[in-house]
């Protein structure tokens, strides 16, 4: 080293410790990505946050119209907090709920998989506004199961799935029970096959090797899958709106942020938006810090 | 726990097992007593570990029994079977400590707290472990680990213990120590263990009796002493350690192999009938010299290829007369390329009647370090 003379020298000593730190030319990569960010999320949020507070009677206005139910329509704010909260748990719960078992029995060597899989992905790449279409002629009042069922006599009324919250929820299952199977098949396929046989072995029954070790060891995976499950589901407004009855029952936090838009209603709408923001981090911040009292371990008994 | 004699006495009768048109196990038979320590042997695929899965009742068996004491268990699922486990990848639960996992069996069991700390305590102490009784699996090392693991097995005194290549996941100063703690935790417990290996030294330190298999069919079934020093077949000698083999032919007290004639003798009874046979010599029964003495045995010319320092000596690999491939043994020093005289006893060269279908592979006896059989 002593060849490369004084200013090599340096240079050498400058990457090393660059290097020692993390920082090697790969980190160029990050760039566009950040950048990306910056322009297209962090400006847009912190420029929306600034706008709900610009209402026209002082910086809170907003929010107290918004509270106040004086919003377009006078539509009620605090009510659509509840509803969109509602579904969005309800979806989530039903999600994560269906897609436990299914990837649960998914695990391992199954016959076909890749074929179940990819039909179980098929609602996945319809889109919600496809399915809720599609679910409004299939389950509407004189939609065929309705008339099915009128017809063999196992109901004298069409059943109320559409136009309600009931349609809604069948709509955000319908399209985020894949997306929560794919995600819970990755969980179930990381427990460690031996452990259910170390169980039986122990003594076991089928029930208590699922309860006493699968099912803690999926407990993290089913705290993501149902957090990213309700923050797809919080958001989603095309079912809420095709299927749902947005004028009363299923009026959604992001319906109300986008009728104050369309009627140029910025702060307001803006102030809608903030509010989603809140309720949704509040949700994600209660189950994340419970999930801190959870195993967060591997979930294989050993190398190997 | 409570000292000797709580072992089941194991009965297998014509035990089979298929998968499809492959029989993995084929007409296994064994009498274990109450107590005994049998060790299954054999190469990766000789359906060793699917001896052991059938016994857990992990895997169904095509036809034949499996009784302890006395009482068909071979239809019965696993957690009926009163057997206890230890895996070669450990298979703790990596979600409860220590102590939770040794304690798992019990609470299965039903056994009632106050006990079930008490018998979790002396299991821990009986390991070794009773510091890290409130750690999780992952904070341990790999042998703490199947520690933890041999601990879960017997302190529900199970009436047989499976154990499944416990020591093939650890490296190779631990996995003696953790062999010699077997053997003393067996001798202080008495409990019926079936232990699977494919580590001839492992079976032979640790078992009572050995069952060597291969290809799903039982090669030989012996003491440890019966099977190194008397094995059944050139298989059996190949796994036991005899790494020379020599095809050839037998014509009364001489064995001819084309290139190479041995004065064979002193085993006596277990020569097979003169023709085609197999002489197999062990590496340490074949000593490389430079100036052989008069009278010293049978006189093998060898080309040193490989010489390797061993501490107590070296291993060397060489070839013969014909381009044959020996090892052996010497106290000192080789070069490669330089010709010696390898030097066998008459009595030490090991005849088998050659098999008409199969040529031994010696070879495959090699320990391979935590390949799953």
């Amino acid at each position: 080293m002593s060849a490369s003379g004084p200013s090599g020298d340096h240079l050498l000593r400058w990457r090393d410790r660059a290097r020692r730190r993390g920082v090697t030319p790969t980190v160029w990569l990050v760039v566009p990505g950040a950048l990306f960010m910056v322009v297209f999320f962090v400006y847009p949020v912190c420029y929306g946050v600034g706008l709900s507070f610009q209402g026209t009677q002082g910086w809170s206005s907003a929010y107290r119209d918004f509270f106040a139910d004086r919003l377009v329509n006078n539509h009620g704010s605090r009510r659509s907090i509840l509803i969109t909260l509602e579904l969005a748990l309800a979806a989530s719960v039903v999600n994560v709920v269906l897609a436990v078992p299914i990837a649960y029995r998914m695990r391992g060597r199954v016959r076909a998989k890749r074929a179940l899989i990819a039909v179980v992905l098929v609602p996945m790449t319809l889109g919600t506004v496809f399915v809720a279409s599609a679910m409004k002629e299939f389950l509407g009042p004189s939609g065929w199961l309705n008339r099915a069922l009128l017809g063999i006599g196992a109901i004298e009324q069409p059943l109320p799935l559409v136009g309600n919250v009931t349609g809604v929820l069948l709509s955000l299952v319908f399209t985020g029970l894949p997306f929560a199977f794919l995600l819970m098949v990755g969980y179930t396929s990381g427990i460690d096959p031996g452990l259910d046989k170390a169980a039986a072995v122990c003594g076991a029954r089928p029930a208590q090797r699922f309860w006493l070790v699968t099912f803690p060891l999926l407990l993290p995976g089913m705290t993501i899958t149902f957090c990213l499950s309700f923050v797809l589901a919080f958001g989603v407004f095309p079912s809420a709106t095709l299927v749902g009855n947005d004028a009363g029952p299923t009026r959604v936090l992001s319906k109300v942020a986008y009728t104050e838009y369309s009627y140029g209603h910025y702060p307001t709408a803006s102030a809608a938006a903030v509010v989603m923001a809140v309720v949704q981090l509040a949700v994600l911040g209660l189950v994340l810090s419970a999930r801190g009292l959870l195993h967060r371990g591997p979930t294989t008994g050993g190398k190997g | 726990m409570t000292g000797r004699g709580c072992g089941g006495a194991l009965r297998i009768d014509a035990l089979r097992r298929e998968f499809g048109s492959f029989t993995a196990l084929e007409g296994l038979e064994l009498d274990v007593p109450a107590g005994e320590f049998v060790a299954l042997l054999g190469p990766s695929g000789c359906g060793k570990s699917t001896a052991l899965n059938l016994l857990a009742g992990l895997l169904d068996p095509t036809t034949g029994t499996i009784s302890l004491d006395g009482r068909r268990i071979d239809r019965l699922p696993p957690e009926q079977r009163g057997i206890a486990m230890v895996f070669q990848n450990y298979a703790l639960f990596p979600h409860l400590t220590v102590a939770d996992n040794i304690a798992f069996g019990l609470r299965m069991r039903g056994c009632p707290k106050p006990e079930r700390a008490e018998r979790v305590r002396r299991a821990l102490d009986l390991v070794r472990l009773r510091a890290q009784a409130d750690r999780y699996p992952r904070q341990l090392s790999g042998g703490q680990q199947q520690r933890v693991a041999i601990a879960r097995a017997v302190v529900v005194e199970p009436r047989l213990v499976l154990m499944d290549e416990p020591l093939s996941n650890l490296d190779a100063s631990l996995r003696l120590d953790l062999r010699t703690e077997i053997r003393a935790l067996h001798q202080q417990l008495s409990l019926t263990t079936i232990y699977v290996t494919h580590d001839q030294t492992e079976a032979l330190s640790l078992a009572d009796r050995l069952v060597v298999l291969r290809d799903g069919a039982v090669q030989q079934v012996g003491t440890p002493a019966e099977v190194y020093e008397r094995p059944a077949n050139a298989f059996v000698a190949g796994f036991v350690g005899y790494r020379n083999s020599l095809p050839g032919t037998l014509t009364g007290g001489v064995f001819d192999a084309g290139d190479l004639v041995l004065r064979v003798g002193g085993y006596g009874t277990d020569r097979p009938a003169p023709g085609p046979a197999v002489a197999m010599i062990r590496p340490e029964d074949l000593l490389l010299v430079r100036e052989p003495a008069a009278g010293s045995g049978n006189e093998v010319p060898l080309d040193v290829r490989v010489c390797e320092y061993q501490g107590r000596g070296f291993a060397i690999e060489g070839s013969g007369p014909g381009g044959q491939l020996l090892h052996c043994r010497s106290d000192r020093s080789f070069r490669p390329g330089e010709r010696a005289v390898a030097v066998v006893a008459p009595d030490r060269v090991r005849l088998f009647a050659r098999p008409q279908t199969e040529t031994p592979t010696p070879d495959r006896a090699l320990p391979v370090d935590g390949q799953p059989s």
